[in-house]
């Protein structure tokens, strides 16, 4: 019985923490570079639709309606990434596991943005900001629900005529 | 998402495009306090091990971002104006399980 028992939380204690981080390593990579082919793919779909930063309009562009547009994502890191930052988090420098996600984050509500203006039927968009909001905690035993919103926003035009 | 309400044209940038500012009528604000539901949290927390996008979470924060432009509109409007420029929005948490969303704008009239 005491065998059992030992047996149990030797599971409990290291294998489940081992079987969930290799798990969440492999689901969590497919995810991503799934997630990364599909942005790529509708960005190059959408290279032709201009999305500007600029708070002014170029001088030639003659508009005849606008309307404010905006895209927004929350996405979570997965178990691994998190171990791997709470472990960079003692020794301090760069936490390599986080930047492809808030890359794929903020890529994302770009295209959400410019994909709703372009449904509209509009044919650009500028003065586009881009906004990041942590939703909750991340605990370093990687409990607790984690997310990052990525807004973006901007100013999408319907053109009279791009050169008048 | 779309944001508009009827004949109010809303901007981010400082003015309307194509269009001019005739009257200014000060800041107008629209503010929105939500609690994450549990159902929604349940997920999130398989999502979390896995990573990726928080579907529930995307939505509730676009449905609160929409009451909150709406109730800055609502305030412009009583307010006489037509449009709403320099729109910005701002998140807050204010707790574990609870955000504020504000959006806030200057009221004017265009031509």
């Amino acid at each position: 019985m005491d065998d059992l028992f030992e047996k149990l939380s030797m599971f409990a204690n290291f294998v489940w923490p081992l079987l969930l981080l290799v798990g969440a390593y492999l689901i969590g990579s497919i995810i991503e570079r799934r997630h990364f082919r599909s942005i790529q793919k509708r960005e190059r779909d959408l290279h032709d639709f201009p999305v500007v930063s600029f708070d002014t309009m170029p001088d030639d562009w003659r508009v005849s309606s606008s309307a404010m547009v905006t895209g927004s994502i929350v996405i979570s890191l997965d178990y691994f990434k998190r171990v791997i930052a709470g472990l960079r988090g003692l020794i301090g420098g760069r936490i390599k596991t986080y930047e492809p996600l808030l890359e794929r984050a903020r890529r994302e509500a770009l295209l959400r943005m410019t994909e709703s203006a372009r449904e509209q039927g509009y044919d650009a968009i500028f003065n586009v900001r881009l906004e990041t909001s942590r939703l909750a905690n991340a605990t370093r035993d990687g409990k607790g629900t984690a997310g990052v919103e990525m807004l973006a926003f901007g100013t999408a035009v319907k053109m009279a005529s791009r050169f008048g | 998402m779309k944001i508009s309400s009827g004949s109010m044209a809303i901007s981010n940038t400082e003015s309307i495009p194509g269009r001019k500012i005739v009257e200014f009528y000060g800041v107008c604000t629209g503010n929105t306090v939500r609690a994450k539901h549990v159902g929604r949290d349940i997920m999130a927390g398989l999502k979390n091990i896995v990573g990726g996008e928080l579907k529930g979470y995307t939505e509730l924060l676009q449905d609160s971002r929409k009451e909150a432009t709406e109730r800055m509109i609502e305030q412009a409007q009583s307010m006489g104006a037509n449009a709403v420029v320099n729109v910005r929005f701002a998140t807050s948490s204010i707790s574990q399980g609870a955000a504020e969303l504000f959006a806030y704008g200057t009221a004017v009239r265009v031509v």
